[in-house]
């Protein structure tokens, strides 16, 4: 049931015409994005536009009213939130959302429950611990007591360790002092480089349209603007306009 | 009698006591914890354990299978009760989970009336089970159940301790009672989480079921009730949700009620439990939680 012009390999995360209601609410109505596989893409909006609820639904958190979601060109919109990690999509979620009654070992231990390749699960596990160094220091340390910074180490770290085709990141930057928001973004970058595809929700448009090869930018629950990180950097006053356009 | 052994005495029964109440109490955290939901029912569990020790036992077998017996048969009919009749109410508003329970307390109670009429039945146990210990001229006494009572209460609290601390699936429970949806997006299956906690939970009570039956001497289908209300007690004190809270909790409230009978003038022992839950409102203003617990709601 393919369109004829879409390309001959599918991309890796196609979101077509995606509506999602919270309750009363109609938080997404009719998004269409989507995301090749080795590309970082953001989305960027004001609160509320609906960014999150996107990659809630993505993950399996939320189930959609209409639209499709597609891995790799299979449907995934009805399937449970452990099937979808399973096919290989890992959500970091906002606020971090580590196990704080849990070590670090523990939860980097629950992030990779669903490999199926358990014999290269301690490789990863050291790859986190040289990208994050902190996270070997602080090892045998209970989540909880980890520093807002470390925890989002941590909850990238987590999802990472489910190595996933497509990694879901949810304002990693919330919350966290400059200094390390800028570390950590060095680290995605790094991850990119080594051809990590990404979906970043981000507030922060400067951080995001650095590491992003492309951008939506969302308002009230539709895509008000799109087009490449470079592009958008150029028309910043565009960007602006389409964030909070909801005010004419 | 000398004061220091009878407290000692007092200690042992003390502590079989709380055995029983901590092995109730963590089954009823244990669901709470990744249900958020108060399982009434789960005394019953106790009830059917012990009932179906009873009928194994009556059979010939020996005692040992027959509480085997018990623990599966309660672990099963958990199984039973989570699948038919708290699944499809899930995610329904907490009272509707709560009046569930409740139902399914009245269910199973009049089940066993049917099956083995009210009146209580004698739980007979075998010769080697059936003898005391006495030291310094019977001012010490313990009975053989409760040597039971207290190795297999070690022995199922290490076990435990060991799967929620070095398995995948014991982790990913604490992890799912923790953070629900969070548990989901690791790629967690937590209908399974849910069953294995419910199967954990009834197995437990199954265990303290028989146990009870065998400290006692009699079985009854009504015989849950008040052991639920003393581990509900014992959970709050420790922190609801929490293991290590629930294990903690059984036993101070072991202590407490052993020690308040032993301690009290005799005409004051009837008022036991009044005593008891007056402590515990008392407690309660002054650390809500309980005490192993702090206020923490997640949202997403």
């Amino acid at each position: 049931m393919r369109d004829t012009a879409a390309p001959a390999t599918p991309p890796l995360l196609s979101v077509e015409d995606l509506r999602v209601d919270y309750g009363a609410v109609r938080a997404v109505h009719g998004v269409s994005l989507n995301v090749a596989a080795g590309e970082v893409v953001a989305l960027l909006g004001a609160n509320g536009a609906g960014k999150s609820t996107i990659l809630r639904t993505v993950s399996g958190l939320l189930r959609p009213r209409a639209g499709q979601i597609r891995l790799a060109g299979q449907a995934i919109h009805r399937l449970p939130p452990a099937r979808i990690v399973r096919l290989g999509i890992a959500h970091s979620p906002e606020g971090r959302r580590v196990f704080g009654s849990l070590t670090v070992a523990e939860n980097l231990r629950l992030g990779a429950t669903t490999r199926s390749d358990r014999d290269k699960v301690p490789g990863d596990r050291e790859r986190m611990y040289e990208l994050f160094p902190i996270l070997r220091e602080r090892m045998r340390q209970v989540a909880g007591t980890l520093s807002g910074g470390e925890q989002q180490m941590l909850a990238l770290a987590r999802a990472l360790m489910a190595s996933p085709r497509l990694l879901l990141l949810d304002e990693p930057s919330l919350g966290i002092a400059p200094l390390i928001v800028r570390s950590i973004f060095a680290t995605l970058a790094e991850l990119k480089r080594q051809g990590v595809t990404m979906l970043l929700v981000e507030q922060n448009i400067n951080v995001a349209l650095g590491l992003a090869d492309r951008a939506y930018v969302l308002r009230t629950g539709e895509v008000s603007l799109t087009g490449t990180a470079a592009e958008l950097r150029d028309n910043y006053e565009r960007v602006a306009e389409a964030y909070l356009g909801a005010r004419q | 009698m000398s004061p220091g052994l009878y407290i000692v005495q007092q200690a042992i029964n003390a502590v079989s006591l709380g055995s029983l109440y901590a092995l109730v109490a963590i089954g009823l955290s244990l669901v709470f914890g990744i249900l958020r939901m108060t399982n009434f029912a789960h005394g019953d569990m106790m009830m059917v354990g012990a009932f179906a020790a009873l009928v194994i036992g009556a059979a010939g077998v020996p005692f040992e299978w027959a509480l085997v017996g018990g623990i599966v048969v309660g672990a099963l009919t958990g199984v039973i009760v989570e699948r038919v009749a708290y699944r499809p109410v899930r995610g329904a508003a907490d009272v509707t989970l709560l009046l569930t329970s409740l139902a399914m307390t009245y269910i199973l109670e009049n089940l066993g009336i049917l099956l083995f009429t009210s009146s209580p039945h004698g739980f007979p146990i075998p010769e080697w089970l059936d003898s005391s210990y006495e030291f310094h001229d019977g001012q010490i006494t313990f009975t053989q159940v409760n040597v039971l009572t207290v190795v297999l209460t070690g022995i199922s609290l290490s076990l435990l301790g060991w799967f929620v601390t070095r398995t995948d699936m014991g982790l990913g429970m604490r992890a799912a009672a923790e953070d629900m949806p969070a548990a989901h997006l690791v790629g967690l299956d937590v209908n399974r989480l849910i069953v294995v906690a419910f199967a954990l939970a009834s197995a437990f009570a199954g265990l303290a079921g028989v146990l009870w039956a065998a400290q006692a001497g009699v079985v009854e289908p009504t015989m849950g009730f008040t052991p639920l209300l003393k581990a509900f007690v014992a959970a709050i004190i420790g922190g609801f949700g929490s293991i290590a809270g629930a294990l903690l909790g059984g036993y101070l409230l072991g202590v407490l009620e052993v020690f308040i009978v032993a301690f009290l003038p005799s005409e004051m022992s009837p008022y036991r439990d009044a005593i008891v839950f007056t402590l515990l409102i008392a407690f309660l203003l002054f650390r809500p939680y309980g005490l192993l617990k702090t206020s923490r709601e997640v949202k997403l």
